[in-house]
């Protein structure tokens, strides 16, 4: 205000408002200050990402090794039980992500080229179609459990199974439902992630200079595609020629 | 630098090459190859999931700083399972190096490998 009589030191904030006033404070207004350059900026998140992404590897990694273990002690166990997953569901669901996807690129694609309102759109299709991914989830988790397959409460010698074998089949059914729950959550923030992107986007703040959260909430998305495409052979397909 | 913008076509490219593998994956599956199933299982998984980290996360025209740190991710996943691996099948190895009598084996669970149910 009256500044200009004022002899206290200036904050920072009304130094930063006065170079405003001359002028001075002319940088793009999404880049961070303690960055040179949005390219610098987008690197250093682009290589943030990835460092949470090695520990996420790493985090699906151990679930992997102890499903591989318990599959080597128990291969003909793990193939009877998983026949009772049903693969029609598996298939759907894993050309449900992979559209998602797509489109998840596409909305990216739609910030590069300055597509505003091309980014909404394919916000809004690539959250349809996680909420179809965890829809088909939630029938199959329920016909788990009419089916008395719930790892947590069923009974597995109730002759479901060769005799003997059903405590190896609880083995399979609690990495089933802990593997793809674990997986369900990571597709739920990624949706509210999506959800939350929207409102940006619409008021036009991402563009060709500047996406960086479109294009980091994209490596996350496509990570927990990825985690699918190996869930769905692992869990779903196993012993299928068996059948 | 500028940012690489892939095609429309590209895209779409990849797309379908996800969803040929993704049908391929479930046709093989029905095959009896014998432990060639997993094998080739986990190639289109692999397949898959390489198109997914180049083209749809854009690894491909990154740094090589971050093509260093994805290509790191998936050492240290191979380190996890492979030594994890390598300690399950090599116990009571000691024992047959030293000749000492082998150990009196547990009795295998059912369904377990050593069973005389399992094929």
């Amino acid at each position: 205000m009256s500044s200009s009589a004022s002899a206290a030191p200036a904050s920072p904030s009304e130094i930063a408002a006065s170079l405003a006033k001359a002028g001075v404070h002319d940088h793009h207004p999404a880049l961070q200050h303690h960055f040179d350059t949005l390219a610098q900026q987008k690197e250093s998140a682009t290589l943030g990402m990835w460092m949470f992404l090695v520990t996420e590897v790493l985090f699906f990694g151990g679930l992997f090794a102890t499903y591989v273990i318990y599959r080597l002690r128990f291969p003909g166990v793990f193939a009877e039980a998983s026949h009772k997953l049903n693969v029609i569901a598996g298939g759907f669901n894993t050309a449900v992500l992979i559209c998602s996807s797509l489109t998840m690129a596409l909305a990216i694609r739609s910030a590069q080229v300055d597509r505003r309102k091309a980014i909404v759109f394919w916000l809004i299709l690539t959250v349809f179609l996680g909420s179809t991914f965890l829809g088909v989830k939630a029938y199959e988790y329920h016909h788990k459990y009419v089916e008395h397959l719930w790892p947590f409460t069923g009974d597995f010698d109730r002759g479901e199974f060769t005799p003997g074998h059903g405590r190896a089949a609880q083995i399979f059914f609690s990495l089933y439902f802990v593997m793809t729950g674990i997986h369900a959550l990571h597709m739920v923030i990624g949706i509210g992630l999506l959800i939350w992107l929207m409102f940006p986007s619409w008021r036009g703040r991402f563009d060709s200079t500047y996406h960086n959260p479109l294009e980091m909430t994209g490596l996350y998305w496509h990570f927990v595609d990825i985690v699918w495409i190996f869930l769905f052979p692992l869990l779903y397909l196993l012993g299928a020629h068996a059948r | 630098m500028p940012e690489h913008v892939s095609s429309v076509k590209s895209y779409v490219g990849i797309f379908l090459a996800l969803l040929v593998l993704t049908g391929i994956t479930v046709w093989v599956a029905e095959l009896d190859l014998g432990p060639a199933n997993d094998v080739v299982a986990l190639v289109i998984a692999v397949t898959k999931g390489t198109l997914v980290v180049l083209f749809f996360m854009h690894v491909k025209y990154s740094t090589r700083l971050t093509k260093l740190t994805v290509i790191g991710a998936f050492l240290w996943l191979i380190l996890l399972i492979g030594i994890t691996l390598s300690d399950y099948a090599s116990r009571g190895a000691s024992d047959r190096v030293r000749g000492a009598p082998p150990e009196q084996p547990m009795q295998p669970i059912a369904g377990e490998i050593g069973d005389p149910g399992v094929r």
